[in-house]
């Protein structure tokens, strides 16, 4: 480290210092922009034309879509990579990211057993639903 | 007056003069005893002319060790409130049998035993757990605060704003009548009209926001502030422990969040959550609110495991025992933390296979938990045990906790929960694990740790009555629970009609008085240790003998901590130090960097609590006025950019020559 | 048996010198940008638990209007591009910011503010227009958890502007010091984070919503 790094405590002063953040390029900008407006583009479009026959499949669809353009968010705006803050960053988005999962799916899977158990009746059309 | 209503209720709300409890003759000697209190503490502030000290040295201090001692303060100052209530209760279900009725009516036991569930759990053992963690954390890594000096002192006063919160439901309004976790629809608006969830809601929604900072602070003060030569497999247990909890604050609170929000906003707005019409769906609650509940009961017990993991080997004079296995063990409970949580609520009806997987995952997290006891005790085999207090509360804490932790395994068997499920077995569990695990471990941690934040020694006299009495009355208090839950008694009861089932409940009031002596003891060991305070002091900063990183400086230390950054080449740094004859340096001291005290936090803190109890009563005006308060003054922090100031390497050198005279006197 | 590290020592004879302190001036590094992606993260979880409440409850349509009903898709993709272009503004703001152009950067943030601002009206708009027709937060579970998901995004975006503004105040005042840098790299954050949130919302609610 430099004579003059950053102070402690996450306090300022005038000294410049790389707190570790990638440095952005104008490149890097502008191809993030053009991959999320061509991942933007297409489900909206495919919705928006009616989609495949079964709800599923768009469903699926446009899931994959909305993926892969959080992925080129998280790199082209995000900067992130496994470097940044000696990869602790990563680390923690990757931990997130498994809660978010676990969260969602696990409820959506529990609330489904319990909807199918205990209200069958209602079950067999969703507009029917207390 | 044809005007005033409206504006009456625009200013006040709700709030009426009803809401004070003069007609509840308990509630009214409560308060009458609470104020005279009250009058006496300010008047001797005011007569000592301490306010000025305090506002300066401790309200408006960022200094992490002073943050520590007021977050342990409000824990203990708080467990007097909640055995208050766990005594009343104990009191209640011993006498209360068919004809008599006791002395509490329904409605004030319920508030009752929901007080006492949420200020155990969040204004107990939390503040606990985070003021030890705040306290040693940063003098374990070599750092000299923490990450965001300011932040700290701020959570700490949210979490302090949450716990007032909840003290003034008790003579302004009432308290939830839901139980500690306030499921509805018994929550929602349509069940409880009145202010006791909305106090629920906002005393935690204020203190989670406290607690949710200090999670990320002392996360980024692991990560970015250890010493240098410090790698994480060289970082003492306690430090991986507390960085564990921090990840589960960080990755659970927010869930809290959200879910209380949900619910508030079915109480305010009128959404459907979790009603039960127009679609909303009151189990989705109980599913949201127990994926924050799971992993905190991992964010009170994973400290604890880290205290004793430093009391064990320090008593033991030998280095801890599988200090990897210790490490992988704990990463394993932060991870499976969150896949068991519908153990809770195995009963809802989600079924077999729902019910299975999450069975399993409960079961296997004792595997990692049991690695950890059989290190503990491989780290007391052959050593040359000292039985001080706080090992004492550690022998104790392994007996115990294993007890508690097996009846957790009877409870992860599906079949097995849906007769347990919501009995006063389930009650004895999580006291067994809670008690046995988490306060015996703070018990031990504070008298560990005292001699390093006040100078001088704990009592040991004192501290092993009050040990003894917590003991006995914790198998007193709550094995008669195991064998009514047995039995099929259910939980919550204010009223018994078999008289048979009496007996057990005697038993379990008695043991509930000893618990009361004990806590009596810890008060005495407390007075007694600070008149004999001269006979206790600690010189030398290190009264055990013991192995990590803090025990290097002085008892207490110096604000800056370390005089000199430490250097480390092993897990027990100091031990190596003491090995190596270490010798502290006396000259060529620098100038330190440090941050400066702000009254920022308790300011802020104070206008959320302003703004909680104005949502609280409905009292728009104040709540409009208090937000923009609170958005001026937050905005008006962020420019003042003169945050910290140096102190002189003079100053350094003139602490640092006291020290060598009162260690060349005392050695 | 003896201490391990004892007996390490031991066998050592004369153990070697180690240095136990650093004797010059130690300064760790700052946290600042870790934590806030800690914040971020937390923040993350907080939409999880949203998504998760949408996910279970958006289909309880309780005899109200569904999904394909109420959501006009051409308003959400005026809405989407907003948000992306705001991005890239915020973007260029940053590459001002490492040219040490206070101009510049100004500039691009005031831009990014004004589409941010954009996006927060149309939102209003097709909240204003449902609870005109009756179709508010109140009407079942489906609509409580769209309005709580689009309104706390909604809120979030608020917020920033908030802070953007705020930080134009500051740069003003103080230039492009390094504290205010760390600022707009935090605000950078918090503004991809959001645009991040969005794909989740338009995805998850808007497109997947209209779906029979």
């Amino acid at each position: 480290m430099s004579a003059h790094t950053d102070v402690q405590h996450g306090h300022d002063d005038e000294h410049d210092h790389d707190d570790g953040a990638s440095h952005a390029t104008l490149r890097g900008y502008l191809t993030g922009f053009v991959l999320a407006a061509i991942l933007t583009i297409i489900p909206f479009w495919l919705v928006m034309s009616g989609g495949f026959e079964k709800s599923s499949t768009t469903a699926i669809v446009v899931l994959a879509f909305a993926t892969v353009q959080i992925v080129v968010h998280v790199i082209y705006f995000l900067h992130m990579d496994t470097k940044s803050q000696g990869g602790w960053n990563m680390l923690a988005l990757i931990f997130t990211l498994v809660l978010v999962v676990i969260t969602l799916s696990g409820s959506i899977w529990i609330m489904y057993h319990l909807n199918h158990n205990m209200m069958p009746s209602m079950m067999q059309d969703p507009r029917n639903l207390p | 007056m044809s005007k005033s209503p409206d504006l009456t209720t625009l200013i006040f709300g709700r709030l009426t003069w009803d809401a004070i409890p003069l007609h509840v003759p308990i509630l009214l000697w409560t308060f009458i005893a609470v104020m005279l209190g009250a009058v006496a503490v300010l008047g001797a502030l005011t007569y000592f002319r301490l306010w000025g000290y305090l506002w300066r040295e401790w309200f408006t201090s960022i200094d992490h060790k002073k943050i520590g001692i007021m977050y342990i303060v409000l824990g203990l100052v708080m467990l007097l409130r909640g055995f208050a209530d766990a005594i009343m209760m104990r009191l209640q279900q011993a006498i209360s049998f068919g004809h008599s009725v006791g002395y509490l009516p329904p409605e004030h036991y319920d508030q009752i035993f929901t007080a006492h569930g949420v200020i155990m759990i969040l204004f107990v053992a939390m503040p606990l757990v985070t003021g030890i963690m705040n306290y040693v954390v940063p003098l374990q890594i070599g750092a000299r605060d923490v990450a965001f000096p300011f932040l700290n002192n701020f959570s700490f006063w949210m979490t302090t704003a949450g716990a007032l919160l909840v003290m003034m439901s008790l003579f302004v309004g009432e308290f939830a009548r839901t139980g500690w976790l306030a499921y509805p629809p018994l929550s929602g608006i349509a069940q409880s009209p009145d202010v006791g969830v909305d106090y629920y809601i906002w005393a935690l929604q204020i203190a989670g926001v406290g607690t949710l900072l200090s999670g990320i602070n002392l996360l980024v003060t692991i990560v970015k502030m250890r010493a240098p030569g410090m790698r994480l497999m060289k970082m003492p247990m306690f430090v991986w422990t507390a960085l564990c909890t921090n990840v589960l604050i960080v990755a659970a609170f927010p869930v809290l969040t959200a879910v209380l929000a949900l619910l508030a906003l079915d109480r305010y707005v009128g959404t459907n959550f979790f009603t039960t019409v127009l679609g909303g769906n009151a189990m989705m609650y109980v599913n949201l609110i127990w994926i924050w509940g799971h992993p905190e009961v991992y964010i009170l017990i994973l400290p604890a495991f880290g205290i004793f993991s430093e009391v064990v080997p320090t008593f033991s004079r030998k280095r801890l025992f599988g200090y990897a296995s210790m490490v992988y063990a704990s990463v394993v409970i932060t991870v499976l933390a969150y896949l068991v949580w519908l153990h809770h609520f195995f009963t809802m009806g989600s079924g077999a296979s729902v019910n299975s997987f999450f069975g399993i995952t409960t079961m296997i997290i004792s595997i990692p938990t049991g690695a950890k006891l059989f290190n503990w005790l491989f780290t007391m085999y052959r050593g040359r045990i000292t039985f001080e207090v706080p090992m004492l509360w550690t022998i104790a804490f392994m007996v115990t906790f294993t007890l508690g932790g097996m009846t957790g395994v009877m409870l992860a068997v599906p079949p097995a929960d849906f007769a347990l499920h919501n009995s006063l077995f389930l009650v004895a569990h999580f006291h067994n694990v809670i008690i046995g695990g988490v306060l015996f471990g703070l018990f031990a941690g504070i008298n560990f740790w005292f001699p390093k934040a006040f100078g001088f020694r704990l009592d040991p006299f004192w501290g092993k009555c009050s040990f003894w009495f917590w003991v006995t009355g914790f198998y007193f208090a709550f094995m008669p629970l195991y064998v009514l839950g047995m039995m099929g008694v259910t939980r919550r009861l204010s009223h018994f009609d078999d008289p048979s089932l009496q007996i057990w409940f005697q038993i379990a009031a008695f043991g509930a008085v000893l618990i009361a002596l004990g806590i009596l003891c810890m008060l005495i060991q407390f007075y007694v240790s600070f008149r004999r305070r001269e006979a206790l002091r600690d010189h030398t900063g290190d009264p055990w003998d013991a192995r990590t990183l803090e025990w290097s400086t002085s008892s207490p230390p110096p604000v800056y901590n370390f005089a000199f950054t430490p250097q480390i080449h092993d897990t027990d740094a100091w031990w190596q130090m003491k090995q190596h004859n270490y010798r502290r340096p006396v000259d060529g001291f620098l100038a330190i960097h440090m941050p400066k005290n702000t009254g920022a936090g308790i300011i802020l803190a104070g206008i959320s609590m302003v703004f909680g109890f104005a949502m609280i009563w409905h009292m728009w005006l104040l709540v409009a006025l208090s937000f923009l308060a609170l958005l001026v003054v937050a905005i008006g922090h962020t420019f003042n950019y003169e945050r910290d100031y140096y102190i002189p390497a003079d100053e350094v050198t003139r602490v640092e020559a006291l020290r060598t005279e009162q260690l060349a006197s005392h050695v | 048996m003896s201490d391990t590290s004892l007996a390490m020592t031991g066998d050592a004879g004369a153990p070697e010198e180690l240095r136990f302190y650093v004797a010059e001036e130690h300064h760790p590094e700052n946290g600042t940008l870790l934590g806030f992606w800690l914040y971020l993260m937390s923040d993350c979880l907080i939409f999880a638990c949203l998504f998760a409440a949408y996910g279970v409850l958006g289909r309880s349509y309780a005899g109200g209007p569904t999904g394909a009903e109420v959501l006009e898709l051409p308003a959400v993709a005026v809405n989407t591009s907003l948000l992306l272009l705001s991005s890239i503004t915020y973007g260029f703001a940053m590459l001002e910011m490492q040219r040490n152009r206070q101009r510049g950067t100004l500039i691009w943030l005031a831009v990014t503010g004004l589409l941010g601002a954009g996006f927060i009206g149309l939102e209003l708009r097709e909240f204003a227009h449902l609870i005109a027709l009756g179709d508010g937060p109140q009407r079942s579970a489906f609509l409580s958890s769209f309005f709580t998901l689009v309104g706390t995004h909604g809120l979030h975006v608020t917020f920033g502007i908030v802070w953007l503004v705020t930080l134009m105040v500051q740069i003003r005042k103080k230039g492009l010091i390094s504290a205010n840098k760390r600022r707009l790299m935090c605000l950078s954050m918090f503004w991809h984070f959001l645009d991040v949130v969005w794909i989740g919302v338009f995805s998850f609610v808007y497109l997947m919503g209209v779906l029979p």
